[in-house]
């Protein structure tokens, strides 16, 4: 058979598209399996909250920013904090910090199993997110013993907390924490190491560390470069002084760092 | 004690990183930079917005400053300001630690020169500018709007665009399709000022909220 020239397709993906989280339109040119080009239509969830904030106060902008990425609420709402606290020089009570800083791993915790998890599930993985989605019920009951919601908090506020945490919560955060490593291990055994979810993500979509830093990468995409960056440990905000953490920087830049 | 002004063993106030920081930026940025000055522990300095390139170029590559990271591109209106618009770079400096903010101030009209050349990330953002304020980057590579509808007219952000927007949206089922029609408010649009304890009612009662802004009680 004669060898035939393809032409690349050029492909519409969404808005509305059950493989996508959330509304995104991406104008795409395959060639073949691969994406040669790729034009993202973000705008379509915007939701003008710098406009909105423009007619509110500062404590009411604050469930704005649960809104913008709603897995991890309060950690959005942390950076509106620290921003007003900022600009205006207010302290945070001691036991304000500590709370948000548990909180806000918290947040990332949730975020990060959702984030691991979805993924599987886009590259052909079912059991993570069935088991993900069972540890971030126990992370939502802890969001709502604090603050009375599960998803959007509302519970930082410049200046410290809304509120102080009910009795026994801080002691079931800790029997859970201390469960939580047996559930990371079993997470371990169904992904890390699994051949199609390896032959899948592996060399594909490499960022250099050249490229990470000129695109202007912040956190863990950063890190997946190479980059030891995090903001935790070069400029601690709140408590995060007084930690002892660990964070893992990646060597590749390619899909599982 | 000052975080800006630490005083060494011998008792003599000697500059600190961050100031001698800004004095090599100064250095460097020599008939460039307008100002600079130290804000809340980062570095700001005013530049010409036809500048800017350069100046991003050379923090960038200087060995000592090695601002290599733009973080973000956005502006500022200012409707009362001749040159109401004040573009603002925030660069990061990741082996110094150290924040920069380049601020140049833009007329309506008037037009930036683009640098995604010299940082890639400046790419969407400046499309975000385009959109939200309507300052024209010259030499994008791609400027269209980012964030906005397809067919949508204004700038968002500017300070004279209203909260409401100029147009709604809505699907109309004579003709089968999603269109545009003016904004229709079924009340007057009401903008509380919530430092008056008559919170939104300073129109009826008077009192100090509307002493401050007589245009809101004559009507």
């Amino acid at each position: 058979m004669a060898e035939m020239q393809i032409k690349p397709i050029t492909m519409n993906f969404g808005p509305q598209h059950p493989a996508a989280h959330g509304v995104l339109r991406l104008v795409l040119e395959m060639d073949g399996e691969v994406i040669e080009r790729a034009d993202p239509h973000i705008g379509l969830l915007h939701r003008g909250t710098e406009k909105l904030i423009e007619h509110k106060t500062y404590l009411q902008a604050l469930p704005y920013f649960d809104r913008l990425d709603y897995v991890s609420p309060m950690n959005q709402e942390h950076a509106w904090a620290l921003a007003v606290e900022k600009a205006l020089g207010i302290e945070v009570p001691r036991r304000a910090q500590y709370i948000r800083v548990l909180y806000c791993e918290i947040g990332r915790i949730l975020n990060h199993l959702l984030n691991l998890t979805t993924f599987a599930i886009d590259v052909g993985a079912m059991t993570p997110l069935l088991w993900g989605f069972e540890e971030r019920e126990h992370l939502m009951g802890f969001y709502e013993r604090a603050c009375g919601a599960r998803l959007h908090a509302a519970y930082f506020r410049p200046g410290g907390v809304h509120q102080d945490l009910p009795d026994d919560l801080l002691r079931d955060i800790n029997n859970w924490a201390k469960k939580f490593p047996d559930f990371i291990q079993d997470m371990e055994t169904l992904l890390s190491e699994n051949r199609i979810f390896k032959q899948r993500t592996v060399d594909i979509g490499v960022i250099s560390e050249e490229d990470a830093l000129s695109l202007g990468m912040t956190g863990p995409c950063l890190r997946g470069s190479g980059v030891a960056w995090d903001l935790r440990k070069n400029q601690p905000y709140d408590a995060y002084d007084e930690m002892d953490f660990d964070i893992p920087i990646g060597k590749t830049g390619d899909c599982p760092t | 004690m000052n975080e800006n002004d630490l005083i060494d063993e011998a008792g003599i106030a000697s500059e600190s990183p961050l100031q001698i920081m800004a004095d090599h930026l100064r250095e460097i940025g020599q008939g460039i930079v307008l100002s600079s000055g130290i804000i809340h522990g980062e570095i700001e300095l005013q530049v010409n917005a036809g500048t800017v390139a350069q100046l991003l170029m050379l923090v960038r590559d200087d060995r000592q400053a090695a601002f290599t990271q733009l973080i973000d591109l956005t502006a500022v209106d200012y409707p009362e300001r001749k040159d109401r618009f004040d573009v603002v770079y925030q660069m990061l400096s990741m082996s110094n630690n150290m924040r920069l903010r380049v601020v140049a101030t833009v007329g309506e009209g008037q037009t930036v020169p683009s640098v995604t050349g010299v940082f890639m990330a400046a790419n969407w953002a400046e499309r975000e500018v385009w959109d939200m304020f309507g300052i024209f980057f010259s030499g994008h590579p791609d400027l269209r709007r980012l964030l906005t509808d397809y067919g949508f007219e204004g700038h968002p952000l500017r300070k004279d665009f209203p909260l409401t927007g100029h147009v709604e949206v809505r699907y109309d089922d004579t003709q089968r399709r999603v269109i545009n029609e003016p904004v229709h408010l079924v009340q007057e649009f009401r903008d509380f000022d919530f430092l008056s304890p008559w919170e939104g009612m300073h129109n009826e009662l008077g009192g100090n909220a509307a002493k401050a802004d007589p245009d809101k009680t004559a009507k």
